[in-house]
């Protein structure tokens, strides 16, 4: 009877509310006014443009990440393909007839906002692929042949989205997807031989970059060959976190930035404003906070007694792990110069959306931890 | 079900390692945090204030100069200038228009102001207009609220009131060209200006003062957002002149249309009280830049405004050499002040007759009225008895044929010959005819005004070495007394009577009445006097035909072929203290022309004197270095 009531989804939407893990959403509340602080610095101590704007998105963006937390594991399950045939399609229309942007096309304009498939691509992705790998016994992933359909379910948009061209967002599709195959089981030999491959492949690769992707890599290795051009980002990035020393400069003392020799310092850059104004003791908060968040998106990973939830949870804390790892590695010049924003922190809507939508899936999967599912998405076993 | 918690179970595991290779990477982030921001910290706290912080040097304001009473002759002049900051006009070519309905702005202008604008940021204020007059400058602030983005700024632009009259000895400043670059970042500060010829030059580092500097904090477009420290710098020294500027303004009149200089010294102490060079230029159109037009009317006219005649303008002395030579001859003893020689008014050597100015000669003359009258022949043969050698030496002696030292830049040495030096220079030897020459100042002797004036004051304080100067003290400068060259009597070892003689001589040649050259120029004056000595000298040769059917009179002549007419000259007679060397380029005779002109600087100059004493020790107290002076001046 107790294992029945487990079992089932009839939690009320009041008792759902009541399991979600609240201190979890306190964490991102506490991230993101972190960041509505800084992007207040970022404006001179301004609310516009920036902080309202986001502080409203951030609102809407929560709302959103409730309702999908209550909303049935099962039904994201089912709908898994759905979403990812959908998601497809809408990387084939912007490749079509997408807005170019930023040198690259990334935008489908639908009148009040934009869209851009390719941030949507990272949850359905992840999703796709934990129904794939929730139906798989552990002799399925040993199978060499079983992989090829969810390797194709990684190859088909990251070539679309390497076409726009947005090498980032292709890293973390690809990153994201080794961790579902790491935490599915496939063996770890085969990582050594993708791993090996990609090195051989390296040189070929190069080809095919972009001039200025080639450029940032080049800039990456040497930013002081060109310290007025490509080099000049990342060079003053690291002379505003090094300024910054312990301490800071103050709140809205940072020089660098309010002095504009940091460039997009509201949206790839605000870890290094946020470095330079509360120094090293600010840096490693906020870093700490990031702990807080992985650690307990890794808790509620781990108690699921479904192997979907898990994969979806192992899936969305890489992604939050990468989108951090990425941008505050590239903006201490530790990696070479790519487009990633600080999550939660940066301005901009599609990010924050993103993360939302990925965090409220991972409270689904808290929420409905207890759940299990059939191999084919009936309940139980 | 044991499927999935074998499943789950493996999940844990990878899981688990997964976590762990995020936490390595989130240590190295750590890690990387830590060296930039603890361990490289002040280094890129440096870089940080390099980025941010601007070191703009402030121009420091330029020394006065000031006459000897201290009348400022040279000052810093404020100059409005109306300037536009483009990011602050919506429409520049618009607010041009209406600027140009307020003040007049040549279409020269505007080109360079739309070209300013568009070479610089927008936020760069560019300059439309300088100098502007003050009904201009209230006409703009007036109209302000229909000129976005105009503004009037107050510069500093140096002024010299006297124009003309004090150009030669003051100089100018200008823009600094790219040979004048030492590496000093004042002189490459837009707009700084520095001198660049007379006291401007000489004391420009004085003159200049020190440059201050602004530390401000600049954006990363270069937009200074507020001034951090600032250091004003020293302002450059006051430079006091030993120019008299009420008698050099007078005589500047006095030579007006002339080319001519004139030099007054003060004989006991090598004051220059007046240098004046003419035709003149104004010193402040170099200041504000010439135009082309400008510039070659002053290169192409034939009297030489931009040179300063009085240093640099080398003449035969002609007549006024002739004390050299009578000193000279002394000396070595081939002559007695009563030693007398005829005149029939030529004498001959070596088959070629050398001609006295009188035709018909002087009849028998001794050493005062050779002087008096002028007589050639007498000087043909004491300078034939003396040798070109030991005039040469004597001339060296009073000044001539050397450069006097005096501070100001591109003096001329002149020339006084030795038979060594025709050897050297022209590779020929000496002839004694040329010896004759010499003797009456023509041949191969060259002067300078203020070398005739120094020597005329070493004759007139029997003998005492003098060096002239243009400025005493330069204010804020402990002057080290011992070295004051006033106060240093050293002589120049002439025989005092030889000197009292040649005094006497030149105070004849004015004073007396009947046989003077310059008879006609004697002060009249009641408790004034002056002694001197004519000269005319010749600039082209008088051929024997010409000679003999008349020598043709300097106004028939073409100005360039005229004689020179020349003047020297001291007063009062007894107790001098002025001397003065008159050259009026091919002006005619010396005792027509330049003597006149002597005499009523001279006049002005006594006139001056005795009111100037009284006015100084009362009403007018005149800066501290000019009343010590006097004063010691006064004990010497």
């Amino acid at each position: 009877m107790s294992r029945n009531a487990l079992n089932t989804p009839d939690l009320t939407v009041g008792q759902k509310l009541l399991h979600i893990h609240w201190l979890f959403v306190i964490l991102l509340c506490l991230t993101a006014s972190i960041g509505l602080a800084m992007l207040y610095s970022a404006a001179n101590g301004n609310l516009d443009p920036w902080a309202s704007r986001q502080f409203a998105r951030f609102c809407v963006g929560a709302t959103v990440m409730i309702a999908i937390a209550i909303i049935d594991i099962k039904i994201w399950m089912r709908n898994a393909y759905l979403f990812y045939v959908i998601t497809l399609g809408l990387l084939v229309i912007v490749e079509v007839a997408g807005t170019v942007g930023m040198g690259a096309q990334r935008w489908l304009s639908f009148g009040y906002f934009n869209l851009q498939p390719s941030e949507l691509m990272k949850i359905s992705l992840v999703l796709a692929l934990a129904r794939y790998f929730h139906g798989a016994s552990i002799e399925d992933v040993s199978r060499p042949t079983y992989l090829i359909v969810p390797l194709l379910m990684i190859a088909l948009p990251s070539a679309l989205v390497l076409r726009q061209p947005d090498l980032g967002t292709t890293l973390l599709l690809v990153m994201a997807s080794g961790a579902i195959f790491f935490t599915a089981g496939v063996r770890m030999w085969k990582f050594g031989v993708v791993f090996v491959a990609a090195i051989g492949a390296m040189p070929v690769a190069w080809q095919f970059l972009h001039e200025y992707q080639k450029q940032r890599v080049l800039t990456f290795l040497n930013p002081e060959s060109d310290p007025l051009g490509s080099g000049y980002h990342i060079i003053q990035s690291k002379i505003a976190l090094g300024s910054g020393g312990v301490f800071g400069k103050g709140f809205m003392q940072g020089t660098q930035g309010h002095l504009r020799f940091l460039p997009e310092m509201q949206t790839d850059f605000i870890f290094t404003m946020l470095a330079e104004e509360f120094g090293m003791v600010g840096g490693v908060g906020l870093l700490t906070l990031y702990g807080l968040i992985l650690v307990y998106g890794f808790a509620m990973t781990l108690r699921s007694r479904n192997q979907f939830g898990r994969l979806v949870g192992a899936g969305i804390t890489t992604t939050f792990f990468l989108y951090v790892f990425i941008n505050i590695a590239m903006v201490m010049g530790l990696i070479p110069v790519v487009g990633v924003p600080l999550p939660l922190i940066s301005y901009g809507g599609t990010a924050m959306m993103t993360l939302l939508i990925g965090f409220g899936l991972l409270l689904s999967v808290w929420v409905h931890r207890d759940v299990m599912i059939g191999r084919r998405g009936g309940d139980g076993v | 079900m044991y499927r999935d918690s074998e499943r789950h179970k493996l999940f844990t595991r990878r899981a688990l390692m997964l976590a762990g290779g995020k936490s390595v990477l989130m240590a190295a982030l750590i890690g990387r945090m830590y060296y930039l921001q603890v361990i490289e910290a002040d280094r890129y706290r440096t870089l940080a204030d390099e980025n941010r912080i601007n070191l703009r040097l402030l121009a420091p304001r330029r020394g006065r100069i000031v006459d000897r009473f201290g009348v400022p002759v040279a000052d810093n002049q404020q100059n409005y200038r109306v300037l536009l900051i483009s990011e602050n006009t919506r429409d520049i070519e618009y607010t041009l228009d209406v600027l140009a309905q307020i003040i007049s702005i040549s279409p020269a202008e505007r080109r360079r102001t739309i070209r300013g604008i568009k070479r610089n940021r927008s936020f760069v204020p560019v300059t439309i207009r300088e100098n502007l007059g003050w009904q201009e400058v209230s006409r703009i602030e007036v109209n302000a609220p229909d000129l976005p983005g105009i503004f009037i700024d107050v510069g500093q632009s140096r002024s010299y009131s006297y124009g003309a009259d004090t150009a030669h000895v003051l100089g100018y400043v200008a823009a600094v060209s790219a040979k004048e670059l030492t590496g000093d970042p004042l002189l490459e500060l837009p707009g700084f200006r520095i001198g660049k010829a007379g006291i401007e030059k000489v004391h420009d580092k004085v003159l200049r003062g020190s440059s201050g500097s602004s530390q401000v904090e600049v954006n990363a477009f270069g937009r200074v957002i507020r001034e951090l420290s600032r250091n004003e710098g020293q302002p450059g020294a006051e430079v006091a002149v030993t120019l008299d500027l009420g008698l050099q303004r007078i005589i500047s009149k006095r030579l007006e249309g002339k080319s001519a200089s004139v030099v007054v010294i003060d004989v006991r102490t090598g004051d220059i009280l007046s240098m004046v060079s003419t035709p003149g230029y104004d010193p402040n159109a170099f200041n504000r830049g010439l135009k082309t037009s400008e510039w070659k009317s002053l290169i192409s006219n034939p009297m030489s405004p931009l040179i300063n005649k009085s240093i640099a303008g080398r003449y035969p002395p002609g007549s006024t050499f002739k004390m050299v030579v009578l000193l000279a001859a002394l000396e070595k003893g081939v002559i007695t002040p009563s030693t007398k020689f005829f005149c029939s008014g030529y004498i001959e050597l070596g088959g070629s007759k050398f001609h006295c100015w009188k035709k018909h000669g002087h009849g028998k003359v001794d050493a005062k009225m050779a002087i008096t009258q002028s007589c050639d022949v007498y000087f043909y043969e004491i300078a034939k008895q003396t040798g070109i050698d030991r005039i040469s030496a004597m001339a060296n002696r009073l000044g001539l044929g050397v450069k006097t030292g005096i501070d100001l830049p591109g003096e001329k040495s002149g020339l006084t010959p030795t038979k060594k030096w025709k050897r050297g220079a022209l590779d020929q030897p000496w002839h004694q005819g040329e010896t004759l020459h010499a003797g009456i100042g023509q041949g191969y002797v060259l002067a300078t005004p203020l070398q005739l004036a120094v020597m005329t004051a070493h004759i007139a304080n029997g003998g005492i070495a003098i060096t002239p100067r243009l400025t005493k003290l330069v204010k804020k400068q402990i002057a080290d007394k011992k070295n004051d060259p006033a106060l240093l009597q050293k002589s120049l070892g002439i025989n005092k009577a030889h000197m009292k003689l040649v005094q006497e001589s030149m105070s004849e040649v004015v004073n007396n009445r009947v046989m003077g050259t310059a008879k006609r120029s004697r002060i009249k004056e009641l408790g004034m006097e002056m002694a001197g000595k004519t000269g005319t000298a010749q600039v082209r040769r008088i051929s024997k035909v010409e000679r003999d059917g008349g020598v043709i009179k300097n106004k028939d002549l073409p100005w360039k072929e005229r004689d020179h007419a020349l003047f020297v000259g001291f007063a009062p007679v007894h107790d001098p203290r002025y001397a003065i060397a008159v050259v009026v380029e091919h002006g005619g005779g010396g005792s027509s022309v330049a003597a006149p002109i002597a005499h009523d600087i001279l006049v002005e100059a006594q006139r001056r004197n005795s009111i100037g004493t009284s006015a100084d020790t009362t009403a007018n107290p005149g800066p501290v270095t000019m009343k010590e002076n006097l004063a010691k001046v006064g004990e010497g």
